[in-house]
């Protein structure tokens, strides 16, 4: 019953990257769902591999040479790793589309925005230059731009950032997608605009049922806009959890440590915040058993043996990878 | 007691002006007034383009001003001469932003931190500088080892600390710290956060904490000044500024921040029309009255002054609408500036 509601499952995900330095894991046994008109959080510091899950799920990567790719995306019930390659350009844009962090670099500098909102219109609906004209000014309202019809004629180069991520958004949404990646839409953005923007797309979440996949490193963002999140450490997912829960009842240790170490606008001062101690290790030298474990203040020599799966704990889809956390030590 | 407080930095209506092509002028700065005290951390907070950096760098003389006054201990620095900067800066250093461009790649740490020593003709012997060196590197948590190894042996937190390193190496009594943690990550965010905290409490620091995450500023600053468009629009102290944000850029600026708490959900955002004004050609008056929700023709016939005029002592605000209440009627606050005027000519 509950599969039907499912836009997105993946299942045990695996991107792997032929590099000089031999075989790299960034994304190792990655599972989650997305359902219908829902926002997941993906949160995770720099080369968790959250940005490599959403591009796997676009395949977006050189597939030839650069990327192995194992385990199963399914997008409504069909599996997007079995589709030949060609074909999964109906798809992108079309059914799933994307926001990327940087707006200047990802729009074409040599084409007015009205062009470069056209262009999916044509691609996928052979949508004439009339309709998808006045389409493209439809879009640009719907995301907020004053003035659409001048501003279609304008260049990346004569908007603010905050326009440029607005027009990007206007891109994703031009076929009417029913899944939105939005890798970071915000992070280059000054708060103002984060909040508008991000209030842009909750609105168009909730306006056409559309399910989002927000992969932000803000926590505060994600307590904002998100029903569910997962956590991600070093290429696997060490928690997962409605917004709530994450935040009430976090039971991963390195959650609990990002939780603490933020300064919230709203607490008392603390004399220091906490801190994780360490880095995270490098993907070529990956720790064996738990990944967390050398910057974990209760890890044991169990947790240097073994790798935790993810498992239950608790109701309503807790998951967590710590099996002291799942015995309910500490 | 905020009176007997050491005043260490004292700016006066200090303005950067960059020329630009067609004979135009960028206004990244106009007319600062604020001042540091000895041994506390006031965050400077504001929206890309605001001109934050700008005043940074022009504190340090970085870049020279167009105009104003920049005294350091009482002492003028606004036009000292070359020659006069190299003692400024052992009194005051800067901590950069990109912990990936703002060190050379091709030198090892060891000599940035001796070459620092040697301009400033620090130490004897090499082998003082060397111990010099060594000691600030423990310190800021660096290892003796990591002497010899070149900035892209170091990942972005401990190239922040080699960053700390250096300006702390002359031992000053200012540092201006430019989003020192912005580009890091939260779990090493922290870690530096807590170094800058702990150097200030052992060496008695003064920092100018340059950011625009408003969280981290609040949670470092003792007292806060918000920026829009070259101008300084609200100081107060931390708690203070939160507590009652006055200016209506400063209550959208603290409403828009997003809270690590999904039962806060409920929070009423000011959401700001349009975006920030080029500062080639920035609005007459005062210069949020483009965006204010509450702007007036006043507020575009007349400059806001900043006036002490908060509910506690030290929150200054440059805003019309408390402005009538200083002055009790908007007549008798013309009448003030048309006289303030007449003095200044």
């Amino acid at each position: 019953m509950e599969k039907n509601n499912d836009l997105l499952i993946v299942e045990n995900l695996t991107t792997t990257f032929n590099t000089e330095r031999g075989k790299l894991k960034a994304v190792d046994g990655v599972s989650f769902n997305v359902k219908n008109g829902e926002i997941l959080g993906i949160v995770g510091e720099s080369g968790c591999g959250k940005s490599v899950t959403s591009q796997s799920i676009m395949r977006l990567y050189d597939e030839k040479k650069f990327a192995e790719f194992k385990g199963k995306i399914l997008f409504k019930g069909e599996s997007l790793f079995d589709i030949p390659l060609p074909k999964m350009r109906n798809y992108r844009g079309e059914k799933i589309s994307m926001i990327f962090q940087d707006a200047l670099s990802a729009l074409n500098p040599v084409f007015t925005i009205g062009e470069q909102i056209r262009e999916p219109l044509w691609i996928h609906h052979r949508m004439k230059k009339d309709a998808a004209k006045e389409r493209a000014i439809e879009l640009l309202t719907l995301v907020g731009i004053p003035d659409p019809s001048k501003r279609i004629d304008q260049y990346p180069h004569e908007l603010s950032g905050g326009m440029r991520q607005r027009v990007m958004i206007a891109i994703a949404l031009a076929c009417s997608p029913e899944l939105l990646i939005a890798d970071e839409p915000t992070t280059a953005l000054d708060v103002t605009i984060q909040a508008q923007i991000m209030d842009l797309i909750v609105e168009l979440n909730k306006k056409l049922n559309m399910g989002v996949i927000l992969i932000t490193h803000d926590l505060a963002v994600v307590a904002e806009t998100c029903n569910r999140v997962v956590v991600m450490y070093l290429g696997q997912i060490v928690e997962e959890a409605t917004v709530t829960e994450i935040f009430d009842n976090p039971m991963h240790p390195y959650t609990k440590g990002l939780l603490q170490s933020i300064p919230r606008i709203s607490d008392e001062k603390q004399e220091r915040l906490f801190m994780i101690p360490g880095t995270v290790p490098l993907l070529s030298n990956v720790p064996h058993g738990c990944r967390f474990a050398e910057r974990c203040k209760y890890a044991e020599e169990a947790c240097r043996q073994n790798n935790q799966d993810l498992e239950s704990c608790g109701g309503a889809g807790h998951k967590v990878r710590c099996w002291k956390a799942i015995k309910g030590i500490n | 007691m905020k009176k007997e407080r050491e005043v260490i930095v004292e700016t006066t209506n200090v303005k950067k002006y960059f020329p630009v092509a067609h004979n135009q002028i960028v206004k990244a700065v106009d007319g600062v007034s604020l001042k540091l005290y000895k041994g506390e951390t006031y965050g400077l907070v504001g929206e890309t383009g605001c001109g934050k950096s700008t005043f940074g760098r022009t504190l340090i003389r970085l870049q020279n001003p167009t105009e104003g006054t920049i005294k350091v201990k009482g002492k003028d620095i606004s036009n000292a001469p070359e020659k006069e900067l190299g003692d400024l800066r052992k009194q005051m250093q800067m901590v950069f932003q990109d912990p990936f461009t703002s060190l050379n790649p091709r030198i090892r740490i060891g000599d940035m931190l001796m070459e620092v020593l040697k301009i400033h003709g620090i130490g004897n012997s090499k082998s003082e500088k060397m111990a010099m060196a060594m000691e600030i590197m423990e310190k800021v948590g660096l290892r003796t080892e990591h002497f010899y190894r070149y900035p892209h042996e170091f990942s972005g937190g401990q190239r922040q600390r080699i960053g700390l390193a250096r300006a702390l190496i002359l031992n000053p009594e200012i540092i201006v710290c430019d989003e020192p943690v912005s580009a890091l990550d939260v779990s090493i965010q922290s870690q530096i956060i807590n170094l800058f905290l702990d150097l200030q409490d052992s060496d008695d620091l003064t920092y100018l904490f340059i950011a625009h995450d408003i969280s981290v500023v609040k949670y470092i600053s003792n007292r806060i000044g918000v920026m829009y468009l070259g101008h300084l629009v609200e100081e107060a102290t931390t708690e203070d500024l939160f507590s009652h944000p006055l200016h209506p850029y400063t209550q959208a600026l603290l409403s828009a921040v997003p809270e690590a708490n999904p039962h806060k959900s409920d929070k009423q955002r000011i959401i700001l029309k349009g975006d920030l004004p080029s500062p080639i050609d920035p609005p007459s008056g005062c210069v949020f009255r483009t965006r204010c929700p509450y702007a007036t023709t006043l507020c575009e016939d007349l400059k806001p002054q900043t006036l002490d005029i908060g509910p506690e002592e030290g929150h200054r605000v440059a805003c019309h609408m408390y402005a009538e209440k200083h002055y009790g009627t908007t007549g008798a606050m013309i009448e003030a500036k048309g006289k303030e005027l007449a003095v200044a000519k």
